[in-house]
């Protein structure tokens, strides 16, 4: 159902476009509706499988929602709520026609990736997201936003034909594309070994760790401020996602070398991410390169391998999250108050957006792993198991990049409450643009507080138990 | 222009490129080659189901009735994308380029008409022999591509909703059908057995036209563009 | 060896091929054909792989995976040209700007 909606408002924005805000917003309320309807009936029964067309695998397509899934589409919800009030007062009527219907697409493309066990459907739901995604970062037009989306779009596609010659060869070895019979019936082998490699390259690629990130800056920084923020928060989640269950369910049997490998990109992705957002001087390009590091301690947790590190990263990939989007709103909200994001310019700001400011600087605390966020809770369970399990070289990575987050936000942060004595001539910003930011900060704090509830959804379903108990 | 095209890559590492990608395409190779020499993979399961399917053409079976959901999607994706190129700026100066030449002339009188005939011939036959949906639409809109190239141009009454309509078809039957029979009581396009032929027919129907609008529609480049339609039309 | 297998070998040596031109060339039209030729690639292994049925008729799934492909590819084809002529307008050419490949 929560794939079905959003295709609907699609279907509907697309045809009627005078009235296509106030159609999607319903739509969006909608999408929120079906999915707590979903988290209630997971949370009673336990997880669900559904096989569409009624002929389950491995001649159909089954869709499968654990906790997992549902925590996914759970903070799709949330944030795209979010996104979702914000972007009626960022765009105007003739933009916000086009809009609408990609928009819907996205989030029907997200909740449908969430929600397949089936790896070429997970493939179809890459390639409408990607598309989706494309056209709404070049919907800014201009020379930087149209050249980022051209780079993002030939990245994409290399990266999803990466990952279908991956599902060419598991199909071809073992006759089903079902990711649950795929996990029975799996076995090593040199095709085994080559799908894993492409398949994880491939979504390596579309995760931008380093050193295949370098299209996400300016990507991320060229977007509609809303835009950016669908992406950094949702549109990573996805390939991370896949590569987790692959990981999960069907790689189990690799085990230390390439766990490291990914250990160690994501070290580099967190320190080079940090480093690089330091360097920069306009703000949504500096929360671009903290999308990238951040995203790099998510990876952290395949050396770890205990479900405490699993549910320390995915901690921190929601709480990443809600704040990223925050973060993004705040920008835009910047942006369209000044005409510009030069950091060292923002002290023009401070008297006049106050809540925005704040929802940039709670968002900042999550960010940098502060108690007592939810990027907190996160980055402890990660320290924890690095203890735990005697790698402490990731627990030192974990700190540094702590450390080098509280540089970058405190760079912000610190311009901005610098009282100027020139004030910019200001344009007006809505007021749900600044409310939607404080409200996404304001969750992703929150989140530290009231930690157990989502633990237990993870637990729904056991993705992380079985082999990985710990 | 040759050499400007290769100067971000040395020579040098050039040829690690190749290396690298030559020892790729080995690894692939020998993976490749290790597989099994005989596999009958999920052509069995399809051959139990057929008969319930509605369809005797197995790939049109697959396709419509047991991963019905993959194509609904792809529909999406070709709407996206028209979307995207939409988004992108109005049409180039299309309809209004000078007239063509004695061959772009009569080609489309003659063949376009042959194209539809085409394009319904595959719809019907794509249940029992080679063909289909999405082959019709492919004709479809090459019969499109066709007109545009010879300098048609939409009548500006056609350009607004009721192009969005058709546009739309294909993923709005699949929807339907897919909603209709969820209130019914079952599955997601869980069609039943005496009806799934005729859906299944319903469905590609729509499909068929709306690949074809799309395809033509996306070589067109750009939104049509209301205004300078009327423009043109007016004199 | 059996011709399904060198049908697959000949679609591992498109995509290889495909990825050496995506990397070297930057011409963006150049890049967007590269694409397709290593979609191709990807498609013929999954259809001659498709051959190796113990009956007459091959596997049909694959197949309707390829057709899949080929339309997500021709979506994704059609917007990737589109985006390519909209940056020439704006940019005066059709590369990608090289300082940002860091």
């Amino acid at each position: 159902m929560a794939i079905l909606l959003p295709l609907a408002g699609v279907l509907v924005c697309f045809l009627w476009p005078r009235r296509a805000k106030p159609l999607g917003l319903v739509t969006a309320l909608g999408v929120v509706v079906c999915v707590a309807g979903l988290g209630w009936q997971v949370v009673e029964q336990g997880a669900q499988r559904y096989a569409v067309g009624g002929w389950g695998a491995p001649l159909g397509i089954d869709l499968y929602a654990d906790g997992l899934s549902l925590l996914m589409l759970m903070v799709t919800a949330v944030v795209g709520l979010g996104i979702s009030v914000y972007s009626s007062g960022y765009f105007g009527r003739k933009t916000a026609a086009v809009f609408w219907p990609l928009w819907l697409f996205l989030w029907a493309a997200l909740n449908a990736l969430f929600l397949s066990a089936d790896i070429f459907n997970l493939y179809v739901t890459l390639e409408l997201l990607g598309l989706s995604a494309v056209a709404l970062v070049a919907l800014a037009g201009g020379a930087d936003a149209l050249t980022a989306a051209m780079r993002y779009l030939l990245v994409s596609l290399l990266g999803s034909l990466f990952y279908l010659l991956g599902v060419a060869l598991l199909y071809h070895s073992f006759g089903s594309v079902d990711i649950v019979i795929l996990a029975e019936r799996v076995e090593p082998s040199p095709a085994v070994w080559a799908a894993v490699g492409l398949m994880s390259a491939g979504l390596l690629l579309k995760t931008a760790v380093f050193p295949l990130h370098f299209w996400l800056p300016p990507a991320h920084a060229s977007a509609p401020a809303p835009v950016s923020a669908m992406l950094s928060a949702l549109v990573v989640m996805a390939s991370f996602y896949i590569l987790l269950r692959l990981w999960l369910e069907i790689f189990p049997l690799n085990g230390a070398a390439l766990g490291q490998l990914f250990g160690l990109l994501g070290a580099a992705a967190v320190l080079w991410g940090g480093i690089q957002a330091l360097r920069q001087t306009r703000l949504k390009l500096l929360i671009a390169y903290s999308t990238v590091a951040q995203l790099g301690y998510l990876f952290l947790a395949f050396p770890l391998g205990t479900s405490f590190a699993w549910k320390g990263a995915l901690y921190l990939l929601v709480s990443h999250a809600l704040a990223k989007a925050a973060m993004f709103m705040a920008a835009g909200n910047i942006l369209r108050f000044g005409g510009h994001d030069r950091i060292a310019d923002l002290d023009r700001v401070a008297q006049r957006l106050p809540l925005t400011l704040t929802a940039f600087t709670l968002a900042g605390i999550s960010s940098m792993g502060l108690p007592p966020s939810g990027g907190f809770t996160g980055k402890w369970m990660l320290l924890d198991a690095a203890l735990y399990t005697g790698q402490w070289w990731w627990a030192l990575t974990l700190i540094l990049g702590g450390l080098l987050a509280a540089a970058y936000v405190f760079k912000v942060v610190g311009y901005a409450f610098t009282p100027a004595e020139v004030t910019h001539e200001a344009s007006v910003v809505p007021a749900r643009m600044e409310w939607t930011a404080l409200l996404l900060a304001l969750a992703a704090v929150l989140l530290g507080l009231f930690t157990p509830w989502p633990l237990a959804l993870l637990d729904i379903g056991f993705p992380f138990g079985g082999g990985y108990a710990g | 222009m040759r050499a400007a095209d290769h100067s971000w890559l040395s020579l040098a590492s050039r040829w690690v490129l190749l290396l690298l990608l030559s020892a790729l395409a080995v690894g692939l190779g020998y993976a490749v080659l290790c597989l099994s020499s005989q596999a009958p993979g999920l052509g069995e399961r399809v051959a139990e189901n057929i008969e319930t399917s509605g369809v005797s053409n197995p790939v049109t079976a697959v396709l419509l009735n047991f991963r019905g959901y993959d194509t609904l999607l792809e529909m999406g994706v070709l709407l996206v994308a028209l979307l995207g190129v939409w988004s992108l700026g109005s049409i180039p100066e299309q309809c209004e380029s000078p007239p063509p030449g004695p061959v772009l002339n009569m080609l489309p009188r003659l063949l376009v008409p042959v194209l539809i005939l085409v394009a319904g011939y595959l719809l019907w036959v794509g249940a029992y022999a080679p063909g289909g949906a999405f082959q019709a639409g492919s004709v479809l809109g090459a019969a499109g591509v066709l007109l545009l190239l010879a300098g048609w141009c939409p009548d500006v009454r056609l350009v607004g909703l009721p192009l969005r309509i058709v546009l739309a078809a294909g993923l709005g039957m699949f929807f339907t059908v897919g909603m209709v029979l969820i209130l019914v009581g079952r599955q997601l396009l869980e069609y039943p057995p005496a009806l799934a032929g005729t859906l299944i027919l319903l469905i590609e129907a729509a499909a068929t036209l709306s690949i074809g609008i799309t395809l033509a529609a996306l070589f067109l480049g750009g939104r049509p563009d209301k205004e300078r339609l009327r423009r043109r039309f007016s004199h | 060896m059996s011709h399904v297998f060198l049908y697959a070998l000949a679609g591992v040596g498109l995509f290889t091929l495909g990825l050496y031109a995506l990397i070297v060339h930057t011409h963006l039209l150049r890049n967007i054909l590269a694409i397709n030729v290593m979609g191709s690639g990807v498609f013929l292994v999954l259809v001659a792989l498709a051959g190796r049925t113990p009956g007459a008729s091959p596997d049909p799934v694959p197949h309707a995976m390829v057709i899949t492909g080929i339309v997500v590819a021709i979506s994704a084809t059609a917007l990737a040209l589109a985006l390519m002529l909209r940056v020439r307008a704006e940019t005066g050419r059709a590369r990608l700007p090289e300082e940002q490949l860091e």
